[in-house]
């Protein structure tokens, strides 16, 4: 599905992925955990093609293609799909306008028939409710005024409505009690697919329990310096990162 | 020296109106006298008048159109209002609600205690501060016009919408509104000004309101003219103990649109909501002068205008906040922010604060603003292209002040004519979203 070789960022001249090589098959699920300022979402950044993240070195190939060389709009419209750590709330522009703008523009490159106003009014209505929110968020500027918890089941809903083939959740569960967790891992579970992969950022191994990986990595310092499987994550609840990070050092 | 212009009107004014002839004569010795404005007169620095000095207007309308033409230009789609229709400046009975026929009288029709209350709100409108040629021009030219007046603690169930439409190419229309709300009064006015396509005819228009104690004042004036019209309008408005007026003002934009809008707090108490949209485009001009007058102590003001300016369109804001020295625990607030879509495209934008109390808070900021980079990333990372993203965004920063109108159905249908206008059609219409 997508395999990450040598890849080295930059933000603002810093240096803050380091030679990061993650290999992903369809179907498959990983988790990425680490301590903060490890590179994480700079990693789901560089990855969605936001600016200012400066690639110095290595390649990102998803289903033979050069993500690298791509546009943001063009990596979504591959199938590419990043879920904030932080939604920008943007006033003014209705939840339901931006979702059919964004489904026509990815539907279309991929060569997918359009949808009628009336179809995508009624799809976006079951998958708002199976998120937990109310039919008015669809009225409401994206993500405007939502609370932390209703902005991640966005993103969410987001995903649902645009079927990506990678789906990246940067700390997706962070700040939520346990119902809209379990909310969000239906949410996830229900689109897990043989050809669909997840790449999950979380600091926390709660999530894990519901979303259940096919591996656990540790990214530190801009590298991956552990790989498991599921049972890495407690230990790593347990442990805290400090074992991992003096003994690569 | 008087230019073509000044010359014309004064000598198209009538001998006398019966009880307006002092202030018809009043505005006609000030008006013969007026300097026209040049680039060195403050308030009309950037705001150019050639599209009237070197223009030759015609005494009288001759235009005829047909009642479906009239009704498609005033009609609000999902608005349920009391419509009064005056079509250069002659109330149509037949386009109006009989409604609405009940709830207003003109000048023309007052009885004599009516009379007198024009009379004095017609001698205040001389005094106030910005006061203009054209202010002058329409007491000169003063033949009738139209009272509203609500009683005490009494409402009208439904918005009055008081649409002027011009349709004759040439001519001037001074038009005259006055709106008084008794003691805790309520009243939502729409002020909807269009004309016919081609139609290159000058609105001069006046409305002046009195909002008494208690009383809640809406009120929406709408420059939806097509690019040939001129109009020059001012607003006057006078509040009284804890009065409350809130506003929205649209500039479209057309060849030469200036709103004056003066808002004077009298008594304490009183709260002013103002809120504006103006978006030029092609070579058209849009200049709003607001003044609020903080005369006397616990007032409250809030205003907000923005701007989209587009190909080599010109816009004008200068807002005034006068905080009088007695005006002590005044909070006032000014925002004015403005995107220019192209470098051809210019806004010329001002705060102008006089504060003489010592113990106020008045915030001001007037930026011209770029369209965040976080949220068109955010659409990108959607799969909606860079050009699309800049589109939705520009049209999502006056969007915003649509979604705050309390009389939803206008913000429901100037949106897809506002979008349209950003080259971006709305998918889904009102209707279709109507139960979210
Ligand atoms: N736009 C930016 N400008 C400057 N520095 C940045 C920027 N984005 C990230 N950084 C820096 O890069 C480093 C990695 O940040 P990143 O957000 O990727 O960490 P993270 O692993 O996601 O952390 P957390 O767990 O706290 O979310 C940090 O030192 C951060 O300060
Ligand atoms: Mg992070």
């Amino acid at each position: 599905m997508i395999s990450i070789k040598n890849l080295h960022a930059k933000v603002e001249d810093k240096p803050i992925l380091k030679g990061l090589n993650l290999d992903i098959k369809p179907g498959e699920v990983h988790a990425i955990m680490g301590p903060n300022g490890a590179g994480k979402s700079t990693l789901g950044n560089v990855l969605a093609g936001r600016d200012g993240y400066e690639v110095t070195e290595g390649s990102v190939v998803m289903n033979g293609k050069e993500m690298l060389e791509l546009e943001a709009e063009e990596r979504a419209r591959e199938g590419l799909f990043l879920a904030f750590q932080y939604p920008v709330e943007i006033p003014g522009v209705s939840n339901l306008e931006f979702l059919k703008a964004s489904v026509d523009a990815v539907r279309e490159h991929q060569g997918k028939p359009a949808l009628d106003s009336v179809n995508f009014l009624k799809t976006a209505r079951e998958k708002i409710k199976s998120v937990n929110l109310d039919q008015s968020f669809l009225k409401r500027g994206v993500n405007e005024g939502f609370s932390g918890g209703e902005k991640k089941r966005n993103e969410l809903m987001q995903m649902m409505m645009l079927e990506p083939q990678l789906c990246i959740l940067d700390e997706t569960d962070s700040g939520l009690d346990i119902d809209a967790l379990q909310v969000v891992a239906n949410g996830v579970n229900a689109m897990r697919d043989p050809n669909r992969s997840f790449i999950v950022v979380t600091h926390y191994q709660r999530l894990l329990d519901y979303i259940v990986p096919d591996y656990v990595h540790v990214l530190a310092d801009g590298k991956i310096v552990k790989s498991g499987g599921k049972e890495l994550a407690l230990e790593l609840e347990e442990k805290g990162y400090g074992w991992l990070e003096n003994g690569e050092a | 020296m008087s230019t073509v212009f000044q010359t014309q009107q004064l000598a198209a004014l009538n001998a006398s109106n019966g009880w307006l002839t002092a202030i018809n004569e009043a505005g006609k010795a000030a008006f013969a006298e007026a300097q026209w404005p040049s680039r060195k007169t403050e308030a009309w620095k950037y705001c150019s008048l050639k599209a009237l000095a070197d223009h030759a207007f015609d005494a009288a309308a001759t235009a005829s159109t047909t009642a479906e033409q009239l009704a498609e230009i005033t009609q609000i789609a999902g608005l349920d209002a009391y419509q009064l229709v005056l079509v250069n400046g002659q109330l149509q009975a037949e386009l109006s609600s009989a409604m609405a026929l009940s709830q207003v009288s003109l000048f023309s029709g007052a009885d004599a205690e009516q009379q007198t209350l024009i009379a004095d709100r017609l001698q205040q409108a001389r005094l106030q501060p910005g006061h203009h040629l054209f202010n002058d021009l329409n007491d000169a030219a003063l033949a009738d016009g139209v009272l509203v007046q609500i009683g005490k603690n009494s409402r009208l169930d439904k918005p009055l919408q008081l649409v002027s439409i011009s349709t004759g190419d040439n001519h001037v229309v001074n038009s005259r509104v006055i709106v008084v709300l008794e003691t805790g009064a309520e009243l939502t006015l729409i002020e909807q000004f269009a004309s016919l396509a081609n139609d290159s005819s000058f609105t001069n228009n006046q409305t002046e309101v009195l909002v008494g104690d208690n009383a809640r004042f809406n009120h929406y004036r709408l420059n939806l003219m097509e690019s040939d019209a001129r109009f020059i309008g001012t607003t006057l408005v006078d509040l009284q103990r804890d009065a409350n007026y809130d506003s929205f003002h649209l500039g479209l934009g057309s060849v030469l649109t200036r709103n004056d809008l003066i808002v004077n707090h009298n008594v304490g108490g009183s709260h002013a909501e103002i809120a504006g949209v103006y978006v030029p485009k092609d070579s058209q001009l849009v200049d709003f002068h607001t003044d609020i007058e903080h005369r006397v102590a616990h007032c409250t003001s809030n205003e907000v205008f923005r701007g989209i300016i587009n190909d080599q369109a010109k816009a004008v804001f200068n807002g005034r906040i006068h905080i009088h020295k007695d005006a002590q625990k005044t909070l006032a607030e000014l925002s004015n922010k403005n995107l220019l879509l192209t470098n051809k495209a210019e806004i010329n934008t001002k705060p102008e604060l006089e504060i003489y109390a010592d113990d106020v808070k008045c915030a001001h900021g007037a930026t011209v603003a770029q369209l965040d980079n976080k949220a068109r990333f955010y659409l990108q990372s959607r799969g909606i292209g860079e050009q699309e993203a800049q589109v939705m965004l520009s049209f999502g920063f006056i969007n915003e002040l649509l979604d705050g109108l309390k009389v939803e159905a206008i913000g429901d249908w100037l949106r897809p004519v506002l979008a349209h206008r950003f080259g971006r059609d709305q998918v889904f219409s009102a209707e279709q979203t109507g139960d979210l």
